[in-house]
């Protein structure tokens, strides 16, 4: 394959596309698409080594390099193919790409390459928001195991997961960053509970999870024993590079834009909407779209010709989230108390669907780092301010 | 690309930048102010400026200029605006410079726009009549007799017309106050006959002219443009100007910026930095955000004039409404955390906070260009 220039291998990469995408998956990834269909176009995907295209090939990967990863992605983007995402491929993989051990990557990494082991994270917990380091499920050591105790919240997918990557505390007297391990397990197992969380939106996508002296193979802790902390800061990194920003994920945003919605529902008379406050905060939502988009781009452009910039990872996530939350709260207000119909007579459901994602959204300023967590980051480490 | 400096673009700005710091520092400009100097910049420097081509930077070759474009010119403006410069780029290159550019005839071209070039040369655009920005709210009349026109009238906010050599100016031949057509635009001779100039000085240190025509005659060769039709010449003009002027705000706001965070650093309060606190620390973040995405808005503005791209005028005015928006808030940041010794003339913080205000109202302030941006945008 390195022996074909980049340009061979787009073509080689659309025609592939053409032959093996049906057209009626070429609208992004929604979660309403046709489950044969999908489920045939992501087995072929993933036979190809394209669920995860830069891994190496050993682990079950593409064997791409960055350039031909990216040409990749770019191509399936265009005809808007649903890929393969899960939080083993954009989370866990790379984590174990860069702190696992040979024999851990050989276990791990092909089955989540070819889809077939769903795994959730364990992070949160009831009072390890923020402040994560003082998380306290324990892992004490017993032979070749683990025991685990404790307690996990926000674990996205649980309920389905089969294993998940969970940070616990191996040593309590340590400093609070100091006792953390990175420790993979099964979910099936006796001990583990889940139990749903229904947000505010009516969804329950989350769940909280109860372990009580829930096994885990002593093998199967990733890097230095009590030096988990690296690498759960690592790992949120890979996530704020897939978040934040316009890659999206699996979403059912309306099709509808933003402008046009305020347009019909506000009115317009001789080309200019009728609220006049109205205007002046869509206009203004416009140009932060347009200035988060720029300022992402010139941070790639930088990046590219070689100049040094400033990190921007925490600013594009704290403006984004406030970019998605300020459009729903637009639409909200172009609505008026149409919006607020959620059940029985007369709630349409395109109109549900936008008040859920406005219930949705208030989210985005919160997981991933707070707002705040995030202009913290940006003080200390972008602006060096005293601590 | 087009958001990222050239090899060229580096140097040009770093040239700029010791040029400035070296030939025109902060207490210059105030040493201007405070001598309540005639001319109210530097003519030397900006003769300086005019051997090292950088005046002629956005205009074509065939008159003298450069043809470099705006993100070369930008580097210079942001330079020039990180240590107050008041140097007549606003006044005599992109407004009174581009009317002539885009409407003058071969003649006009060439008679004014080499003299520009070197920097012997001072243009005004007088446009504004009243307070707020709205450039076709023009009341001042042009009336036709044979071969010449009459102006009658009244301008303020004429910047540097108190040195200019020739007023470009904006006047009604037909239509009434408000409507885009029956604009024309005449070049003035600054000592013609009827024409009365009064220096403002401005609450940044800077001067503008209020000019009064009494019977003013204007051959009809010193038309800019068709008669009727100025505004076809205005709104390019008034582009390039926004965006050359948003290029000189993204210095000052770069510099109170920097200035305020060095400030966080070293004030002690309670026995801490005062940048301990978390209150500042978020604020300072925020400034830092909003100057990086100002700083987006301003380059791509610039490349939209450079590639012609007919988005230009969004760009220029989303460019503008955030970089108002954006001055306000930095200018108003600086002094509070500053404190008291920010409400003191001798730090120069306020002189920042003076002169991101006058940039912020200088060609439409933030509701004027979301206004604009939402009519281009269809709505």
């Amino acid at each position: 394959m390195s022996t074909i220039s980049i340009e061979e291998f787009r073509q080689e990469v659309r025609s592939w596309i053409d032959e093996t995408l049906p057209s009626d998956l070429r609208v992004g990834n929604r979660k309403d698409l046709p489950k044969k269909s999908l489920s045939k176009w992501l087995k072929a995907l993933i036979e190809r080594g394209w669920g995860a295209p830069d891994w190496p090939v050993e682990y079950g990967g593409g064997g791409l390099d960055r350039q031909q990863a990216a040409v990749l992605k770019s191509e399936l983007k265009r005809v808007r193919a649903p890929f393969v995402k899960s939080f083993g491929i954009t989370m866990l993989g790379p984590t174990l790409l860069e702190f696992g051990t040979e024999e851990q990557k050989r276990e791990f990494l092909p089955p989540i390459a070819r889809n077939e082991v769903k795994w959730c994270q364990g992070y949160s917990e009831p009072g390890a928001g923020s402040d994560l380091a003082s998380l306290q499920t324990r892992a004490v050591r017993d032979g070749d195991e683990y025991i685990v105790t404790g307690q996990k919240i926000w674990t996205t997918g649980a309920d389905v997961a089969d294993w998940i990557f969970c940070l616990v505390r191996t040593d309590p007297d340590a400093s609070k960053h100091e006792g953390i391990s990175f420790l993979l397990f099964p979910m099936k197992q006796p001990g583990v509970e889940v139990s749903p969380l229904k947000l505010i939106d009516g969804s329950a996508d989350f769940s909280q999870v109860f372990f009580d002296g829930v096994r885990a193979q002593a093998k199967h802790l990733i890097g230095p024993v009590n030096g988990g902390w690296t690498i759960a800061k690592r790992l949120l990194q890979h996530e704020r590079s897939t978040d934040g920003g316009s890659e999206g994920g699996i979403t059912n945003a309306p099709k509808e834009t933003l402008v046009d919605v305020v347009k019909r529902e506000v009115g317009v008379e001789n080309g200019v909407l009728a609220d006049a406050a109205m205007r002046q905060r869509l206009a203004e939502q416009e140009i932060e779209q347009r200035a988060l988009r720029l300022t992402m781009r010139r941070a790639a452009e930088q990046a590219r010709a070689g100049q040094t910039a400033r990190d921007i990872g925490s600013l594009g996530k704290y403006r984004w989230a406030n970019m998605v939350k300020e459009e729903q709260d637009i639409a909200m207000l172009a609505f008026g108390t149409r919006g607020l119909g959620w059940d029985g007579s007369g709630v349409e459901s395109g109109q549900l669907d936008r008040t859920k994602a406005w219930l949705t959204t208030r989210a985005d300023s919160i997981w991933g780092g707070t707002n705040e967590v995030q202009l913290n980051v940006i003080a200390k480490r972008v602006l060096q301010l005293p601590e | 690309m087009g958001l990222t400096l050239t090899e060229d673009q580096i140097i040009l700005r770093d040239m700029a930048k010791n040029f400035f710091a070296e030939k025109s520092p902060v207490e210059r400009m105030r040493a201007l102010r405070d001598a309540r100097d005639e001319t109210g910049f530097s003519r030397e420097l900006w003769k300086e400026m005019g051997e090292l081509g950088w005046i002629a930077i956005p205009f074509p070759e065939a008159v003298g200029g450069a043809g470099m474009g705006y993100a070369a010119l930008g580097t210079v403006l942001t330079e020039c605006g990180r240590v107050l410069a008041p140097q007549p780029f606003l006044s005599t290159v992109l407004l009174g410079g581009n009317a002539v550019l885009f409407g003058g005839s071969y003649a006009l071209q060439h008679e004014l726009l080499p003299g520009v070039c070197s920097g012997d040369r001072i243009l005004s655009l007088a446009f504004q009549e009243h307070g707020r920005f709205a450039p076709y709210s023009v009341q001042t009349s042009a009336t036709r007799n044979d071969a010449s026109f009459t102006i009658n009238g009244s301008k303020q906010f004429v910047l540097d017309g108190q040195v200019a050599d020739q007023i470009v100016t904006v006047a009604r031949t037909s239509g009434s106050p408000g409507e885009r057509d029956g604009l024309s635009l005449f070049v003035v001779e600054a000592g013609a006959p009827g024409i009365a100039v009064e220096r403002t000085v401005l609450v940044d240190g800077r001067n503008a002219a209020r000019i009064t025509y009494e019977n003013v005659a204007v051959e009809a060769d010193r038309v800019l443009g068709e008669i009727d039709g100025g505004a076809d010449v205005l709104d390019p003009v008034f582009d390039r100007a926004t965006v050359g002027l948003c290029s000189e705000i993204l210095g000052s706001i770069e510099e109170a910026f920097e200035r305020t965070l060095e400030y966080l650093k070293m004030r002690e309060q309670f026995g801490v930095k005062i940048g301990t606190f978390q209150a500042l620390r978020h604020r300072a973040a925020d400034m830092f955000g909003e100057l990086e995405f100002a700083r987006s808005m301003v380059m791509d503005a610039q490349s939209a004039i450079d590639e012609e791209r007919d988005d230009l005028a969004e760009s220029a005015s989303a460019a503008k409404a955030r970089c108002s928006d954006v001055a306000d808030l930095i200018g108003g940041e600086a002094i509070q955390m500053h404190g008291g010794i920010g409400m003191t003339d001798e730090e120069e913080i306020g002189l920042f906070f003076k002169r991101l205000k006058a940039a912020e109202l200088t060609l439409g302030d933030a509701n004027y260009h979301r206004d604009r941006f939402a009519g281009l945008r269809g709505y």
